[in-house]
């Protein structure tokens, strides 16, 4: 991947296809590292789907969500000395509070890190795609940060939908102004 | 600053023609948006389609949506295009540039872009 963006664009709709409502897409950055945590209340990974995640050669017809995915994040990752955790609660064992929080810590200083790219543009794209899940994007950069929060445009538009395309040029609007003032 | 309050005029405005908006759906285009799609230039390719469709008035006859992985990973970004009554066109290795054509040759004049498409490669 070219991009960090895309990675996070990547590995969010494995939250979605497992059929999370709310997905968290959180960002801290200050001037040695960037932490990227996917958190999701999907149907969560069981213990034996968790071990073998990490493995791009480990994929079965019923665990296809997984893949290379996981993988390409971790090299981006561990490029830069940094690492990726991967926590599960699979819904059978956790029937009230299941879901998966992926996190990668990346060493900015390093000559491997990936650029983050163009982070609105995966926003406005897991929007578009789907546009009934909740998305809370969150990027903290030093004391500043930028937010948005589907749930609260949700509240403003009534039934019309996020993915009409006024409302997903506003939505990269905004962003682009929260970043530009920073 | 992009507000809240822009975006319940928006709301207000998109109110009225809501049922419109939502279209009559004659044309599907499906973007594969799995790992190989997102690492070969989808997320431009299906941006590009979201902006021209909007841009040539398609809205009400063309849907844009999203899929996992289509098979050929070495062909993408692939577009597939549903139209009711028609075959299935399947664009491969596309790029924004390409999108305009298609948008512009196939979904508004009716044409198909044979050269974009997975027969014109071979």
């Amino acid at each position: 991947m070219k991009e960090l963006s895309l990675n996070i664009l990547d590995i969010t709709e494995n939250s979605v296809k497992a059929k999370a409502t709310l997905v968290e897409i959180l960002l801290i950055e200050n001037s040695d590292t960037l932490t990227i945590t996917i958190k999701d209340n999907g149907t969560g990974m069981t213990d034996e789907v968790l071990e073998h995640v990490r493995n791009p050669f480990y994929t079965t017809r019923t665990t296809r969500k997984v893949g290379m995915g996981i993988p390409l994040f971790q090299f981006a990752a561990e490029q830069t000395g940094g690492n990726v955790t991967i926590m599960s609660k699979h819904f059978s064992a956790f029937p009230d509070d299941h879901g998966t929080t992926v996190t990668a810590l990346f060493y900015k200083k390093h000559i491997d890190f990936t650029p983050l790219g163009d982070v609105v543009s995966t926003v406005t794209t897991l929007i578009q795609g789907h546009p009934n899940v909740d998305f809370l994007y969150e990027h903290k950069i030093g004391d500043n940060f930028v937010k948005l929060d589907t749930r609260e445009l949700r509240a403003v538009l009534d039934d019309v939908p996020l993915d009409t395309f006024e409302i997903l040029i506003w939505i990269k609007e905004n962003l682009e102004e929260q970043y530009n003032s920073i | 600053m992009k507000s809240l309050a822009e975006l319940q005029a928006i709301k207000d405005r998109m109110k009225s023609k809501i049922v419109l908006r939502e279209g009559t759906g004659e044309i599907r285009v499906v973007v594969g948006m799995a790992t190989c799609g997102i690492a070969a230039g989808a997320r431009p390719v299906l941006n590009a389609f979201v902006e021209e469709i909007n841009a040539a008035n398609l809205y009400e006859k063309v849907t844009v949506s999203q899929t996992g992985c289509i098979g050929f990973c070495q062909l993408e970004p692939i577009v597939e295009v549903f139209e009711a009554g028609k075959e299935k066109i399947t664009y491969i290795k596309m790029t924004p540039d390409k999108v305009k054509e298609v948008v512009e040759k196939h979904l508004k004049g009716g044409n198909v872009v044979t050269e974009y498409t997975v027969a014109g490669a071979n």
